[in-house]
């Protein structure tokens, strides 16, 4: 019980509430990205719908109106944190100027140097994330591609499981990265196994089909003296295991909306069901996986909520550092204009990655 | 390769467990499909057709009955080892393949010693391509064609790896009427020259008739008659299927028989011998009116509508069951449009009796 305790104690006192003042920020942002896309459709439905191919004029008042709870909020939350980000990133001194009630401001690129050349930080901030992406992302993708087949070819309870792989995505994904570390963890010194009062879940699993345990958390058994790895596989079990539920979600839905006929005139065709899946499903599905994977990629440059779940406030000690957890870790501190250049850097590394995704994705999908 | 159903059946239980009534799609099916025939099963919607081609392919398992191709019970086999072709009502071409690797699709699934070199394959494809005369159009997607080509390639699909049976499902529903007509010929003409025995289902008489060897009617589950389309048209077993075939559709009156004379109204309009006193349905086709000044059958003139090679009239009698009455009267007589009434005699061969009960036909000696 006094573990647990002094576990919630260090998550809690420690890093929680930072987190989760963060994650609310990174929720409340969705939840107007998803506001903004609804707003837009509605100003496309009341204003220009009748107006295609004509000059639009925005003349109803009432319109705007209606509108305007909406834009206020908007401009407050969005609008204007967008301009000062860019704002904050381009001047020069910005911290120290602040700090000291400055006022001339000087426009110029130094925060962007300060961050780029800050050094091991950055680069492992960079690398990790790019090194998630690219691992994450493929391996989620085809598993959830794998389970939403497997679900849609099972008839007797196929709702109840589509309602259990729904549940992470409803579920706090800092909860979530607390039992993922439960799960790993060793309690009791590891280098003196005698000591070591619980070697948890994963490792008794192991330890039944023979595999020496793994200090999973601190980085110490099966991979050598590299402390780095066991925590990047409990990194990417994790996130992988929360972004299946919306991928398979995607993907079912495509999956249902599939013609049956395709499948019976494959059926008479006597085509190999692995003919079927690569040659027919995947296919047809292409609009629908280029979505997930897109999204994917987006997501997977955000990861951060995932890693102060499963290792606290320190990030494993800086080695699992992404490039959200640089921008958040230079707040506190009130490096404003270094997190601001960070976020730039970010989505430009964000806005190249899904072009790219764009242009293969419109050469490979079918429409 | 001849096809033959024996007391197929086919019964849907009722989603509803606790009231509905479980549904009889097919009752007790018996027909051989000659061998290199064309075959229409026509009927209207929810009679069963579908079904019944379904199960011919095997996508769907008879509840009771057998499937014989050729002397080879297909019951239980599975749809891919039938080796059929089958044509989809809205085609279910690949969408995301062009005609090339719609019409190949099939061809690389061959296994074991029916596998083909590349070669081979793409020679079938476009031999296949050319019967049904798209070869110009294999780099096309399906989005690209029109409704029409993509069911040529969806019958080349079907005929490329040479099918025992081929089976068409509404061909011709999603086709507007020009290309309709064009089309049928072409089912009909590549039907003939490949020689495959060939089934296929509508609920468009008319398509039925132009293009079929044979006739299969049926009416909620249940087979109404057989035969040639003539055979059928100008020989109805019963009401139905009187009423089903033929356009303009057949006029049917409330008649009486007496004395083995027909009445419809007071008048006797025909002689009818061999049929016994009582009430019947008597249906006369559109063709078996004669326009004559002193006819028994006295009906009052709605309209004229002249057609060019004929002229039709359309008149109301107080026994019609149809709301007016249709004849078909070859332009070279005169008619007097402007005229109250008009009197018919009937050409005996085109009227055909029904007992009022049971729908049944009556046979009169001619």
């Amino acid at each position: 019980m006094d573990k647990v305790l002094t576990f919630l104690n260090t998550v809690f006192v420690q890093g929680f509430w930072k987190t989760f003042c963060v994650k609310w920020v990174w929720q409340t942002f969705c939840v107007k990205w998803v506001w903004q896309t609804f707003c837009v459709k509605w100003v496309y439905q009341t204003f220009c719908k009748d107006l295609v191919g004509k000059k639009l004029r925005f003349n109803s008042w009432k319109g705007w109106i209606y509108l305007l709870p909406a834009i206020i909020l908007l401009l407050i939350f969005t609008v204007y944190p967008i301009f000062n980000t860019v704002m904050m990133a381009f001047t020069n001194n910005y911290d120290s100027l602040e700090s000291i009630g400055g006022t001339s401001f000087e426009f110029g690129i130094d925060n962007f140097i300060t961050v780029i050349s800050s050094g091991d930080t950055f680069r492992t901030a960079i690398l990790n994330t790019m090194l998630l992406c690219v691992v994450t992302v493929p391996l989620s993708t085809m598993l959830a591609l794998l389970i939403a087949v497997a679900l849609n070819s099972i008839k007797p309870l196929q709702k109840f499981f589509q309602t259990i792989f729904f549940l992470p995505y409803v579920t706090n994904s800092i909860a979530i990265g607390m039992v993922f570390a439960a799960l790993f963890d060793v309690v009791g010194d590891f280098s003196k196994p005698y000591l070591v009062e619980s070697w948890g879940f994963i490792n008794t699993l192991l330890g039944k089909i023979g595999v020496q345990p793994v200090n999973w958390l601190d980085g110490i058994g099966v991979f050598g003296d590299a402390t780095y790895w066991p925590k990047f596989a409990v990194l990417v079990i994790y996130i992988v295991w929360n972004a299946l539920p919306f991928k398979i979600l995607i993907l079912l839905g495509g999956l249902q909306s599939v013609n049956k006929q395709y499948y019976e005139a494959a059926k008479i065709d006597s085509t190999p069901k692995w003919r079927v899946f690569t040659r027919i499903t995947v296919p047809l599905l292409s609009p629908m996986i280029a979505y997930v994977v897109i999204t994917g990629f987006i997501g997977g440059f955000k990861e951060y909520t995932s890693i102060i779940g499963i290792f606290g406030d320190s990030m494993a000690d800086g080695q699992l550092y992404t490039m959200v957890g640089f921008i958040y870790d230079a707040l506190p501190d009130a490096f404003y204009g270094e997190a601001s250049a960070a976020a730039l850097i970010l989505f430009a590394i964000i806005f190249a990655v899904t072009m790219v995704n764009l242009y293969v994705s419109k050469k490979k999908t079918h429409y | 390769m001849k096809v033959e159903l024996r007391n197929l059946t086919k019964v849907f239980p009722s989603r509803d467990k606790k009231s509905g009534k479980d549904v009889t799609a097919v009752n007790n099916f018996t027909f051989e499909i000659p061998d290199g025939k064309l075959v229409g099963l026509l009927g209207p919607s929810g009679c069963g057709k579908s079904t019944t081609l379904y199960m011919i392919s095997g996508l769907q398992q008879p509840t009771s009955g057998k499937i014989f191709f050729g002397e080879e019970d297909v019951t239980e086999l599975a749809p891919e080892n039938r080796g059929i072709g089958l044509v989809f009502q809205n085609y279910a071409l690949y969408p995301h393949m062009t005609v090339q690797q719609n019409i190949l699709f099939p061809l690389q699934n061959l296994r074991g010693k029916d596998k083909m070199t590349k070669e081979a394959m793409l020679e079938r494809a476009y031999e296949a391509a050319k019967l049904v005369q798209i070869d110009e159009l294999m780099d096309r997607k399906p989005s690209e064609l029109s409704g029409g080509q993509q069911q040529r390639v969806a019958i080349a699909r079907a005929l490329v790896k040479m099918p025992r049976v081929l089976l068409l499902d509404e061909p011709l529903s999603n086709l507007d009427a020009r290309l309709r007509l064009q089309t049928r010929e072409e089912i009909r003409r590549i039907q003939k020259e490949t020689g495959i025995t060939t089934v296929f289902v509508t609920h468009d008489q008319e398509e039925a008739m132009s293009i079929s060897d044979v006739i299969v009617v049926m009416k909620l589950g249940v087979v109404q008659q057989t035969g040639k389309p003539q055979e059928i048209y100008d020989n109805p077993t019963n009401l139905f299927v009187a009423k089903f075939l033929g356009t303009p559709p057949i006029n049917v009156f409330k008649g009486r028989v007496e004395n083995e004379r027909l009445y419809i109204g007071e008048n006797a309009v025909l002689d009818v011998k061999g049929v016994k006193d009582g009430n019947v349905t008597a249906a006369i086709r559109p063709e078996g009116f004669v326009l004559d000044e002193n006819g028994p059958l006295v009906c009052e003139l709605s309209n004229v509508e002249i057609m060019g090679r004929d002229v039709s009239i359309v008149s109301r009698h107080s026994e019609s069951l149809n709301p007016t009455i249709r004849s078909i009267i070859d332009a070279d007589n005169r008619i007097d449009a402007t005229a109250e009434g008009v009197r018919f005699t009937l050409k005996p061969h085109k009227v055909f009796l029904f007992d009022a009960e049971s729908e049944e036909r009556l046979y009169f000696e001619v």
